[in-house]
């Protein structure tokens, strides 16, 4: 049995949360430089055949991802192919209409490349920030959703909420092309945020930052269930991990690790988890959520989730933590080059046990995306 | 309410979340009857509960509460204080629950609480019978370590409660739901089970797990 999801169809992205990153003898990055490299990251992705490049949100001493709209705009002006989006838009607390007017203006920069991935986030920092109230997490993603789908879908938009005034017959411009801006919908294992995105009719992103990837197996049923149960047409499904590759096996494992133990630590103490191990790093390489070796390990482990759960994208956080600029575009030369190919080989082939379900093929990921 | 026999095999489960339907899908495959709230109406919760723990019911937190003598509380921390103080009189509570500043927010009397927050807890349901536990292991751990007793590799779990008869109850809980059950004292032991506690997130047997909470209670 081959995957139901043509391979030639599955998004391959990368997502990237700009990490401050160290140069090659280990002093640190300015972050302006790590803002510019991270586009000419970008730029090499277009190059080696990478379907997507999505940056994430957050206001952290560590990362530079703070305003990655305008990153993606200068990214847009020196590509020709390449989807531009996010991985998440902490969409909690931003306002939905200023997300629009920036996307729907990437959008028209980039000839139609827009994409957004929109979640609560699980790092909160950007509540206190923006003056939002952490009680009011679910109540402001609900809403915002709303807002933003109203918005992305049938304008004029006459609506009113909690958290922002009322809109009445708004207009916003640039207008957009039917279905466009492809919007999904990322979950980290909560079954409500699952039943959300079904309720909505967006196409679902799992995020998969630790443990074994088949424990999202009951999330996905849990979704396709939920897409009938509220009357929507089956919508693609995709996955976010972490990853490093390198020539060899252990050649990724020695860059990789001590920038991995690194973040580990940070959140160990920032937010009271266990301490990172290199038995636990080496657990999520084997079976868990790292997709992390040569071209061939990677593949194979990519090619094996993509059937296991039926998935239509996988996104892949290359390179974790300050790994230097130079490892990181040699992991994604490697990763456009070798990695994907044979990814999409192995998923021509047939299976070897049957899949644990199948996703609908679809042709056009941002039609189905965003659907009326 | 009711009382807990060691024969009940009944499980009453407030919060339908990760943790909640974990807990329920353990629950029903070491034979319990489970029910199953969320915060709104028991439609909202249906489908849900029907593929993560099928066989559970989807029911109201008041139906939940009647259900049962052990009620496990899997709220985020933030909205325990939404349930009546009551609600649980006389019910074993299962304090499942663990405070984070990055989901929670900042809460003064929770970030602070010197002898642990399920101690706040039961001040909060002064009539139940608090006992911390199902907190320390991530939910999925709880799901790939869970293993009928006897089964080399199986991991332990902790109760902490000042009500003996009730740890008891939750140590036969714990062990039904596949772990070894480690009694680790008094309510305000809960402490040790807690983020930044020295057993927090790792999974361990039960000789290690009583070595490191009673290393922890003696340097206390
Ligand atoms: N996630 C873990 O790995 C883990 C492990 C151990 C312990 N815990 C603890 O377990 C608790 C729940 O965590 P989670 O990860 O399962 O969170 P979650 O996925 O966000 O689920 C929370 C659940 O609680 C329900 N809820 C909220 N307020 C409620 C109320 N007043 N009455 C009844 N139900 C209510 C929610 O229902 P609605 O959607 O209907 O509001 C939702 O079903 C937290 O305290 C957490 O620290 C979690």
């Amino acid at each position: 049995m081959v995957n139901a999801v043509n391979p030639q169809d599955i998004e391959f992205g990368l997502d990237t949360f700009v990490y401050a990153s160290v140069d090659g003898s280990g002093r640190a990055v300015d972050g302006d430089v790590v803002i510019r490299n991270t586009i000419e990251e970008a730029v090499l992705a277009d190059t080696v055949g990478i379907d997507s490049f999505n940056i994430a949100e957050h206001y952290r001493p560590e990362m530079m991802d703070s305003a990655g709209h305008v990153m993606l705009a200068a990214i847009a002006g020196r590509t020709e192919r390449i989807r531009l989006g996010t991985a998440v838009t902490v969409l909690s607390t931003q306002d939905p209409v200023r997300v629009y007017t920036n996307f729907a203006t990437l959008d028209a920069v980039s000839n139609g490349r827009a994409q957004l991935i929109v979640g609560r986030g699980s790092l909160t920092e950007s509540f206190p920030l923006f003056g939002f109230d952490l009680a009011d997490y679910e109540e402001l993603f609900e809403e915002k959703l709303d807002l933003l789908t109203r918005l992305l879908r049938d304008q004029p938009v006459t609506w009113s909420g909690t958290f922002r005034p009322p809109l009445t017959n708004q207009y916003l411009s640039p207008p957009l092309p039917e279905g466009h801006v492809p919007t999904w919908v990322g979950v980290g294992g909560s079954p409500q945020s699952v039943i959300r995105a079904a309720r909505y009719g967006l196409p679902l992103m799992l995020a998969v930052i630790g443990g074994p990837a088949r424990r999202f197996a009951p999330l996905v049923d849990l979704y396709k269930r939920a897409l009938v149960a509220y009357g929507h047409a089956p919508l693609p499904i995709g996955m976010h991990s972490h990853g490093f590759v390198a020539r060899t096996d252990e050649e990724a494992v020695a860059i990789q690790w001590p920038y991995w133990a690194e973040v580990f630590e940070g959140a160990a103490a920032e937010r009271g988890w266990a301490r990172p191990t290199m038995e636990r790093f080496q657990a999520e390489i084997a079976d868990g959520s790292l997709y992390l070796g040569s071209p061939e390990t990677v593949a194979n482990k990519i090619a094996a989730v993509i059937r296991q759960l039926g998935l239509s994208r996988f996104d892949w956080a290359y390179a974790t933590g300050r790994v230097p600029h130079e490892q990181r575009m040699a992991t994604i030369e490697l990763y456009g080059r070798e990695v994907i190919p044979r990814v999409r080989a192995l998923l021509a082939e047939p299976s070897p046990e049957p899949a644990f379900s199948s996703a609908p093929a679809t042709a056009n990921l941002g039609a189905a995306s965003v659907q009326q | 309410m009711s009382s807990s026999s060691p024969t009940d095999r009944r499980l009453g489960i407030v919060g339908a979340g990760k943790m909640g339907t974990t807990v329920a899908r353990a629950a029903m495959s070491a034979g319990y009857d489970v029910a199953v709230s969320g915060s709104g109406p028991p439609e909202r919760i249906a489908l849900i509960v029907d593929v993560l723990a099928p066989g559970a019911r989807a029911v109201t937190t008041d139906e939940v509460v009647g259900s049962a003598g052990i009620i496990v509380l899997a709220v985020p921390m933030h909205r325990f204080r939404e349930l009546p103080r009551d609600i649980f009189a006389g019910n074993i509570l299962v304090d499942a629950m663990n405070y984070w500043e990055d989901i929670d927010g900042v809460d003064k009397e929770l970030a602070t609480a010197p002898l642990g927050t399920s101690v706040v807890v039961q001040q909060r349901f002064s009539s139940a019978r608090v006992v911390k536990s199902l907190n320390h292991l991530g939910y999925y751990d709880f799901e790939e370590s869970r293993r009928p007793a006897g089964l080399a590799g199986r991991i332990a779990i902790a109760a902490a409660g000042d009500d003996r008869a009730a740890v008891a109850a939750v140590l036969q809980l714990i062990d039904r739901l596949g772990f070894d059950a480690v009694d680790a004292g008094r309510l305000e032991a809960g402490l040790a089970l807690q983020p930044d506690g020295p057993v927090f997130g790792v999974r361990h047997a039960a000789g290690e797990l009583s070595e490191l909470l009673w290393a922890e209670a003696s340097s206390a």
